[in-house]
Order: structure tokens, then C-alpha cells, then sequence
């Protein structure tokens, strides 16, 4: 329970922190925050620079703790401001738009790696001897070393552009109607390829971090006792092993959580994926600095919430958490 | 020390291939103007000849290979001499041939030359970021192993709260309000988004020092502090401190081709990410145009690789468990 606390502890202070930053970024670059914000916005119709003003409270004469203040009590409220590219739609509308195509991609994607990479990573250790373990190791940790975004190039031209197999971009198509069971093959078809490239260049972080766990466990004398009683190999496997190995492996998913949905925004923004990562490049295109700050606010938040989960399995998981020992 | 731990990453096979490909880099980087055919963005090769003197004979002053387009004026200095002034353009698009090894991009410029300029860019910027943030965490890590106490639970719990704050939207925001001139503004955003795990594992390992044996004989023995940190702690981190080393500036590279690739960095500069950028703005992938992007992606990939092979050794030499037995 006191684990759990103190979980929710670090937990509700990240936020804070996430949320500070997102503050205190235009605050913090070099020169006159307020007036370089307002210049970059050259050019766009007075009322979105008033709403910037309001969103951020520059220029309004309030101390920075003041502004502080009142950004805090908007954030919390759910009020981010309204976005300059899609005006007058506040953020947070904007932001809703595209949040399921982005959760339904990555959390399916990181599912299967996780499982793909973890199952790989164990048959790796435990056959290590083998040329196809060794090969296996070599070859993931070239495929990890792809930027995502370019994996996905390779593939929109390969499968995409010269084959034809799959879509260039996007998420569905627009022909069919929303809903119906053509326009939800379309949506498979369109997310088949960005699935790949996440899936792909990640595994290969599970797989590597699997075998590593795995080949300390089996250096353990337990093992070795239980080889030598006898047990089934299968049973030694996956119980005696396995089973220790993947601990790590939890707390590793919470660490990795970042760098792999990080990858994701740039595979969106590659397949042009009607999600928050293809939204946050088009933040950045137009200069919709709310957008692209709700856009960071919300990802953090995800993430934030995403590795408390992952936390609170190692709890279940590991009975000398469970029970306070450590 | 230093001598040392290298002598053993070439002994272990991975650590040397890793090493090799790495040196491979640098040396294209160190020897960018001898290696590349053309100036980064050159698109035109200007020639000009003497064609009539005195003495009659024709004398090429510069030189260059001839294609597609071509524009010859002929001009006189004196009125003895008359040179030819030959601008030969480059082709746009080029497939990969005769002169241009990787093709050309949409503005005729040789890409092979691109490459080879933006390995100096990417390589230094990766290696500088690589060194800015293990100095970042090794300071870090040493004052909050070695101090200990709330000084100690300041930096370790900052560190905690940074780790799992995601990293690369963060870097967009901050470089969407940067202006970026020059590569500097991305070695300094890149360093300090990627402080908190080196910070953490360094911070593991200086604990793990302090309560050594011979770590706690000299602190009783009444050695200054800086003594036992670089004399004794310090020197025994060697191998983790240049893993991390290896793996931030991996980090470093990639961090730099994705935000060059979105547009965020200096897209005036010529580096693996911004040809990517351009590849990208330009179709190079609806034209076909394979020679354009696969190239600088397959150098981040090895570049990369290398970078995990050290690290592979490094790690078999201090985990002997993970050895081959």
C-alpha cells in the first residue's frame, strides 16, 4: 500500500512537472518570451493573437506568478487555449480528434512487440549457443538501430509506392462510408504499414533486454538445482526463468514507454496518420503553438499515467513488492 | 586507465568491429573536402579555358565533368587572351551514374558530396552531444553518489521525475520556439532533454564505488574528496561512463535526424537528417527517387549499429555472465 502511495505520489508530481514545463518553455527562451511568440504570429488576424494573449497570458501586464496561477487553474480546468491553425476550435477538441487513431495504433503495436520481442528474447538465451540465437541478436540490434521515421519511408516506398500493396498514408479510406465494414478494412489495410515500422523497430529493444535478463537468470543457482532435479526443460523454462526474467522487462516497458511512443509520432507524421503525433507536425508547420504545447501536455500525461500502470503490475507481479520489502 | 579499457574493446570481437565502423565515420567526417567530389551544394561545375593567346596554346584553368545542360560565354581579360567559360549544370534527379555515384537531388546538387558533408555534421553533432551529456550526468551522478544525503535526494528525485517525462515531444516543443542557426541550439537541446538515465545508472555505479572497501579505507584515512572521486571512483567507472557515452551519442544522432527530418533544425545546413527532410519536401519517395533517402538513413543505421556493437563488448567485459562460454 505504501508502494502503491507512493506511486500515486510521483505520479500526481510528474504531471506538475510536465505541466510547469509546458509553462515556463516560452518563458524560458532567450530574449523577450512575450514579444517573440507575438512576432512569430507575424501575419495572423488580431483576434488569434488576442487569444494567444489569453491563453498564455502574455502581455496582459500580470507578474509571472500571477500568469502562473491562472495557467494552472485553466490546465486543470481542461482549458488549453484555442488553436491558431484550426481557429476558433479550442485545443482540446482538436486534440480529441485525433487521440483514438493514435491509441489504437500504438497501444496494439507496442502489445505485439512487447509479446514478439519478449517470446523471441527468450528462445535467444536459452538456445544462446545456437548460430540462429547469436545471428538473431546481431540482426535485431542493426533493424533497433533504424530511425523509425525512415523504416517507414523504406517501407511506404517498397510496399506502398512499388508494389502497391497498402496506402501511401492516411488513416481510412474516404470513399467508403464511416463505420461500415468496408471503411473498417480500409482502416486495417491503412494502419498495416505504420503497425510494421512501430513494430519493427521496437521489438528489437524488448528482444535485447529479454535475453540479457534471461541469461543472468539462468546464471542463478536455482536453475542449476532445478536442471538437476530433473524438471522438465519446459518447466524450467518458462517457470523458473522466464517467469524472474520478465520483471526487469516490466519496469523496462514504463523506461522504453517514452522512446517508443517518441518513435510513433514520427512513424504518424511519416503515413501521414490522422493522429496526435501527425497533428503535433502540423502544429509545428503552422506555428499552433497552443496546439503543439496541449499535444506535449497530453503525451506526457499518457505516458505519466501509462508507466504508473506499469509500476502498479510490477506490484502485482513481484510478491517482494507486494508485500513491502522492498 | 583509458589505455587499458581500449586495449580490452579491441580484444572483445564486437567491441572492435563496432570501433571500426565508428572510425570509418570519423574519418569521412575529419576528411569531408578531400573525399567529396563537389561542395555541398553545388549544382554546377564551372570551367574555364583559355582558348587564344600568344603562345596559342589552350590552357584549362578549372575543370569539371560535362552534362545535361551547359552554357558556354567566351570573354576576353586582355586583348591577347580570350577564355571560355564553361558552366556545366547538373542534371535534377539524376538516377545514380557517371559522375553523381548517388544521383542528384531536386535542385541538381550531388548527393554522394551531401552525404559525405553531412557525415561531418552528424557525427560531430552526435559526438559532441554524446560528450555534453556524459559530463552532464557524470557531474551529476558523482555529486549525489558521493555527497549522499538530501543533496542526494534532490538530484536523484529530479532525475526519477525527468526519466519518464517523454523526450522527443519535449525536444519538439523547445525546438519549435527555438531559432536555429547553426547546429548549436540542437547539441544544447538534445544535452539537456538526455541527462536523467545516464544520470541514474552513473549514480548507481559511484554508490556501488563508494561502499567499496578500498573506497571507505581511503575516506577514513582522512583522503580529500577529490582524491578518492578521480583517483579512486572515478577511474573504476571508466567502462560505464563510455557506454554511456556510446549510447548518448547514438541518442544524439538520432534525436538530430528526426528533428531535422520534421524541419525543426537548420534545414540551411547540409546533415543526414535535413537531406531527409529535403528527400521528404521534395517527393522524393512518390518520383522513385531511392537514392535520395535510402543512403543517409543507412548511415544512421550503421553509425548506430557501431555504436551498439561497442556497447555489446563493453558489456560482455563487465558482465562476464553475458560472455560466450
Amino acid at each position: 500500500m505504501k508502494y502503491f502511495l507512493r506511486k500515486l505520489g510521483m505520479l500526481a508530481f510528474t504531471l506538475f512537472v510536465s505541466i510547469s514545463i509546458n509553462f515556463f518553455i516560452p518563458r524560458l527562451m532567450p530574449g523577450d518570451p512575450a514579444r517573440a511568440l507575438l512576432d512569430k504570429m507575424e501575419g495572423l488576424p488580431p483576434e488569434q493573437i488576442e487569444s494567444v494573449r489569453a491563453a498564455f497570458g502574455l502581455d496582459t501586464g500580470d507578474s509571472l506568478l500571477v500568469q502562473y496561477g491562472k495557467y494552472l487553474g485553466n490546465t486543470l480546468r481542461g482549458d488549453l487555449g484555442v488553436s491558431f491553425s484550426r481557429f476558433p476550435m479550442p485545443v482540446t477538441q482538436v486534440l480529441r480528434i485525433a487521440i483514438p487513431w493514435t491509441i489504437g495504433l500504438l497501444a496494439l503495436c507496442m502489445v505485439i512487440s512487447f509479446a514478439l520481442g519478449t517470446a523471441i528474447g527468450i528462445a535467444a538465451a536459452w538456445k544462446r549457443e545456437t548460430r540462429l540465437a547469436s545471428f538473431s541478436v546481431g540482426f535485431f540490434s542493426f533493424i533497433r538501430s533504424f530511425p523509425y521515421f525512415w523504416l517507414g519511408l523504406i517501407f511506404i516506398y517498397f510496399f506502398a509506392f512499388k508494389l502497391r500493396l497498402f496506402p501511401i498514408g492516411g488513416a481510412y479510406a474516404v470513399t467508403e462510408t464511416r463505420g461500415s465494414a468496408a471503411w473498417w478494412l480500409s482502416v486495417l489495410r491503412h494502419g498495416t504499414l505504420p503497425a510494421l515500422t512501430i513494430c519493427v523497430s521496437s521489438i528489437g529493444g524488448w528482444m535485447l533486454m529479454m535475453r540479457n535478463n534471461m541469461i543472468n537468470v539462468l546464471a542463478e543457482d536455482y536453475i542449476t538445482v532445478a536442471l538437476a532435479k530433473g524438471l522438465p526443460l519446459r518447466r524450467v523454462k518458462a517457470l523458473y526463468a522466464a517467469k524472474n526474467a520478465i520483471l526487469p522487462s516490466v519496469t523496462g516497458f514504463a523506461m522504453s514507454l517514452g522512446f517508443v511512443v517518441g518513435g510513433g509520432l514520427l512513424t504518424e507524421m511519416v503515413f501521414s496518420y490522422p493522429g496526435v503525433g501527425y497533428m503535433l507536425y502540423q502544429a509545428v508547420n503552422a506555428k499552433d503553438y497552443p496546439l503543439m504545447q496541449a499535444i506535449f501536455l497530453f503525451i506526457a500525461a499518457a505516458v505519466l499515467v501509462a508507466n504508473f500502470i506499469a509500476d502498479i503490475a510490477v506490484m502485482i507481479l513481484d510478491p517482494r513488492v507486494r508485500d513491502g520489502a522492498a | 586507465m583509458i589505455k587499458d579499457f581500449f586495449l580490452t574493446l579491441v580484444r572483445n570481437r564486437k567491441s572492435l568491429a563496432g570501433l571500426c565502423i565508428l572510425a570509418f565515420f570519423v574519418f569521412v567526417a575529419a576528411f569531408a573536402p578531400l573525399l567529396a567530389p563537389h561542395p555541398a551544394k553545388a549544382d554546377r561545375v564551372v570551367t574555364t579555358r583559355l582558348v587564344k593567346a600568344e603562345t596559342g596554346d589552350p590552357e584549362t584553368v578549372a575543370e569539371g565533368e560535362a552534362s545535361d545542360v551547359r552554357e558556354v560565354e567566351t570573354y576576353r581579360v586582355t586583348t591577347v587572351r580570350e577564355y571560355e567559360k564553361t558552366t556545366d549544370y547538373f542534371p535534377l534527379k539524376a538516377k545514380p551514374g557517371k559522375g553523381h555515384p548517388l544521383g542528384t537531388n531536386h535542385a541538381g546538387q550531388d548527393l554522394f558530396s551531401q552525404l559525405v558533408w553531412g557525415t561531418r555534421v552528424s557525427v560531430s553533432v552526435g559526438l559532441a552531444t554524446g560528450l555534453f551529456v556524459t559530463l552532464l550526468s557524470l557531474t551529476l551522478a558523482l555529486v549525489a553518489g558521493y555527497a549522499g544525503g538530501i543533496l542526494d535526494d534532490v538530484i536523484s528525485f529530479f532525475t526519477n521525475v525527468f526519466l519518464v517525462i517523454p523526450g522527443l515531444p519535449l525536444i519538439i516543443v523547445i525546438a519549435a520556439y527555438v531559432a536555429m542557426k547553426g547546429v548549436l541550439p540542437i547539441v544544447l537541446i538534445l544535452g539537456l532533454t538526455g541527462w536523467p538515465y545516464p544520470t541514474r545508472l552513473l549514480r548507481a555505479q559511484v554508490l556501488t564505488l563508494k561502499n567499496r572497501d578500498f573506497v571507505r579505507v581511503s575516506r577514513s584515512l582522512g583522503e580529500r574528496p577529490s582524491f578518492v572521486i578521480f583517483r579512486e571512483i572515478l577511474p573504476n567507472m571508466i567502462s560505464i561512463v563510455m557506454a554511456e557515452f556510446f549510447a548518448s551519442s547514438m541518442a544524439a544522432i538520432m534525436g538530430e535526424a528526426s528533428l531535422e527530418f520534421i524541419g525543426l533544425g537548420n534545414v540551411t545546413v547540409v546533415s543526414w537528417g535535413t537531406i531527409l527532410y529535403w528527400a521528404q519536401a521534395n517527393g522524393a519517395l512518390l518520383s522513385g527517387a531511392w537514392w535520395w533517402f535510402l543512403p543517409p538513413g543507412l548511415c544512421i543505421a550503421l553509425l548506430g549499429t557501431a555504436f551498439v556493437l561497442v556497447n555489446f563488448g563493453i558489456d560482455e567485459i563487465s558482465n562476464p555472465r553475458l560472455r560466450k562460454r
